[in-house]
């Protein structure tokens, strides 16, 4: 029986358990409208990936406790020091240093609106969201960049004050762990595994 | 970075005069399962070798490097995917290289062969692009474009990239629409045009007779954009031979084509547009500084740049593109364009960061009638017609050959051989589609100069193709 992959870091190094791809058949492709002549054929592939974050790990482990974590250069020789970035920014793109880890969790809480939105009706596949996802493009005050993200409870305006929310448990420690609710949803109504961290 | 230093302003330099001397392309479909890439790569190329009179051996012989555009390995499954072009082309063992800049490879791929000339490397180069977009159901296909966003941040979001548009035309809406009705219509015209010109295109896939309230009844992909904004997914290939002087004369002596000067000029910008940070808008030469000072106040919220409203990378490129070639405002200089229209917002957006109008009145671009072959308001001559190919909502999106789609498209006009292009009714046979009984000749006459701009991402990477009549240059030292 196949074990689904898993991955863990020992000693700096991956260590991997499990079946990381499973071999399915190809099939031939066949044209119906001329005598049912060979074509070509379908290439089954599935795989699983080995991905790190990096220094970007900070941010999707806080996110699964209810934090959200950005990056201020704080530089002294840097001509735009003090810039703070939401998504994270391991280095700052203009002096290259090191940026300094900020805990953005109040200032997200209590500033957050949406700056654009879309409502998607269809997606790609791999998809896990529910449809439509709606989509939202979150400013902050203070915070240079903007976040692109989703809303779980509320119909999305321009301007509209949103809080975030976190799948604190079971999360899937991908951005998916973070989304936002229109100010005022209470605790008991959001989404399951959701919490306001 | 939001600011920039006068070095990296510098107008960029052709250490030579470099011409287009031929190009060619494929049939464009969203499936072709009778033939394998390298058979339709071989189609565009003996097609620009019949447009200047040779056999694909006598063209061959000529080229001395070569360059390959194509964005998506996984869509076709097949590493280095050049090597095996390259290979069944008969061009072993010219050196060769790969270029991928996401939709921009088309126009990247002539970045690079422009380059590899004015730099005296090669005498002849090839410029082919293709893609192949039938190789998963759509579905697959769109997470696997939507892998062209940043796979941490982005893609997991729904693993569909129009969404990642959508929410620039929310916001453009909001800001330079002001939410107005007539301002999704406008849109919508774009999307009528757009099909609409296919029509007349033997190698567009997505011909269509259709009315804006078609365009706003169809069905919805990530609101406000629905299905007829978007541009397609296809199957194709196209090709282009960059030249120096002498080269391109002895190739084109006694030919219909007459060698067109050729500048491409780029410009880059973040993956994620959650990340643009504020900056001053970098002006084309046709703008002043004070023209943006109430940007805000004209339109609340605009004064953020670029925001979720502009494109910095085609700025850029226009910016140096211009200034190359010089181009001082487009609308005068220029004949005819191809626009990067891989959704109708996108477009608009286009318009202004190209300088067809200003920041905040794109749309008057399409409402004033300009954009068309035939202006619908007044029955003159649009001002500077856009996309008469179809563009990537008409005639293709096969991602590595839509930049030299559109430029062998505006060369067609220049060379003033569009009508012979599209109008052959063995290419329609051929092709196994209908020519329409109202079939028209889109040949915008006596088209000396002409641009095309190839985009990626939400704004990643953009060039500005650059085509002047050599008899009709705007600068000596160009």
């Amino acid at each position: 029986m196949s074990i689904f992959g898993t991955v863990r870091v020992k000693d700096g190094k991956y260590r991997i358990k499990g079946d990381f791809h499973h071999i399915t058949p190809n099939t031939p492709i066949r044209n119906e409208d001329d005598g049912w002549k060979l074509m070509g054929v379908t290439n089954p592939r599935e795989m699983i990936y080995i991905h790190t974050y990096g220094g970007e790990a900070p941010f999707f482990e806080s996110v699964s406790q209810g934090k959200i974590l950005g990056t201020r250069c704080d530089n002294p020789d840097c001509e735009f020091k003090g810039t703070t970035y939401l998504p994270f920014r391991i280095h700052c793109p203009d002096c290259l240093a090191k940026n300094t880890i900020v805990d953005f969790t109040d200032i997200c809480t209590k500033t957050a609106k949406i700056h654009t939105f879309m409502v998607c009706e269809r997606s790609g596949a791999f998809n896990t969201l529910d449809k439509p996802i709606k989509f939202i493009n979150v400013e902050f005050d203070g915070i240079s960049t903007i976040l692109m993200s989703y809303l779980s409870i509320g119909d999305p305006k321009i301007g509209m004050r949103v809080v975030p929310i976190f799948r604190t448990v079971n999360p899937t420690y991908t951005i998916t762990d973070l989304s936002w609710v229109e100010d005022g949803v209470k605790a008991e109504d959001l989404p399951e595994g959701f919490s306001f961290g | 970075m939001i600011k920039f230093s006068e070095r990296q302003l510098r107008t960029p330099k052709l250490m030579r005069p470099v011409y287009l001397v031929t190009a060619g392309q494929s049939k464009f479909d969203r499936a072709m399962p009778e033939k394998r890439t390298e058979e339709l790569c071989v189609d565009a190329l003996t097609m620009a070798a019949r447009l200047i009179d040779k056999t694909p051996a006598e063209l061959k012989s000529y080229i001395h490097t070569a360059y390959y555009g194509h964005f998506a390995d996984h869509f076709g499954d097949q590493l280095l995917g050049e090597a095996v072009i390259h290979d069944r082309l008969g061009l072993d063992p010219l050196g060769n290289i790969g270029v991928k800049t996401g939709g921009a490879t088309g126009g990247s791929t002539l970045w690079e062969t422009v380059k590899a000339v004015a730099s005296g490397y090669s005498d002849c180069a090839l410029a082919m692009g293709w893609e192949r977009m039938d190789e998963v159901p759509t579905d697959e296909g769109n997470h696997l474009i939507s892998c062209a966003a940043d796979k941490d941040w982005e893609t997991p979001l729904g693993h569909i990239y129009t969404g990642y548009y959508a929410v620039m035309a929310q916001k453009y809406w909001q800001v330079f629409g002001k939410e107005e009705e007539s301002f999704r219509r406008t849109l919508a015209e774009i999307s009528v045009k757009h099909h609409g010109y296919a029509r007349f295109n033997p190698y567009a896939q997505a011909p269509m007779k259709i009315t804006v309230e078609d365009v706003l009844n169809s069905p919805v992909v990530a609101y406000p954009l629905r299905v007829l904004d978007c541009c397609l997914m296809s199957v194709g290939a196209a090709c282009a031979i960059i030249c120096d002087e002498p080269t391109a004369i002895e190739l084109t002596k006694g030919t219909k084509n007459k060698p067109l000067r050729i500048w491409v000029a780029a410009g880059s910008h973040t993956l994620r547009p959650a990340c643009r940070r504020d900056m001053d808008i970098p002006l084309l030469p046709n703008e002043t500084p004070d023209q943006y000072a109430d940007l805000g106040e004209r339109f609340p919220g605009g004064d953020r740049y670029p925001g979720f409203t502009g494109f910095l990378g085609a700025r850029m490129s226009a910016y140096y593109g211009y200034r190359m070639a010089g181009i001082v405002d487009p609308m005068e200089d220029l004949d005819v364009i191809e626009l990067h229209d891989a959704f109708t917002i996108s477009d608009v957006q286009s318009y202004e960061d190209v300088g067809l109008r200003p920041y905040g009145y794109g749309r008057d671009y399409v409402e004033s009638g300009d954009c068309y072959h035939t202006n619908p308001r007044t029955g003159e001559p649009g001002r500077l017609p856009s996309n008469l190919s179809g563009g990537l909502i008409g005639c293709m999106h096969a991602v590595g050959a839509t930049g030299i789609m559109q430029t062998f498209e505006i060369a067609s006009h220049i060379w003033n051989r569009w009508a012979e292009l599209h109008g052959d009714p063995k290419v329609w046979e051929e092709f196994g589609r209908e020519k329409p009984d109202d079939w028209t000749d889109l040949q915008v006459k006596d088209a000396k100069r002409a641009l095309a701009i190839s985009h990626a991402g939400v704004g990643s990477h953009v060039t500005a193709t650059i085509l002047m009549d050599p008899d009709h240059l705007l600068k000596e030292d160009a």
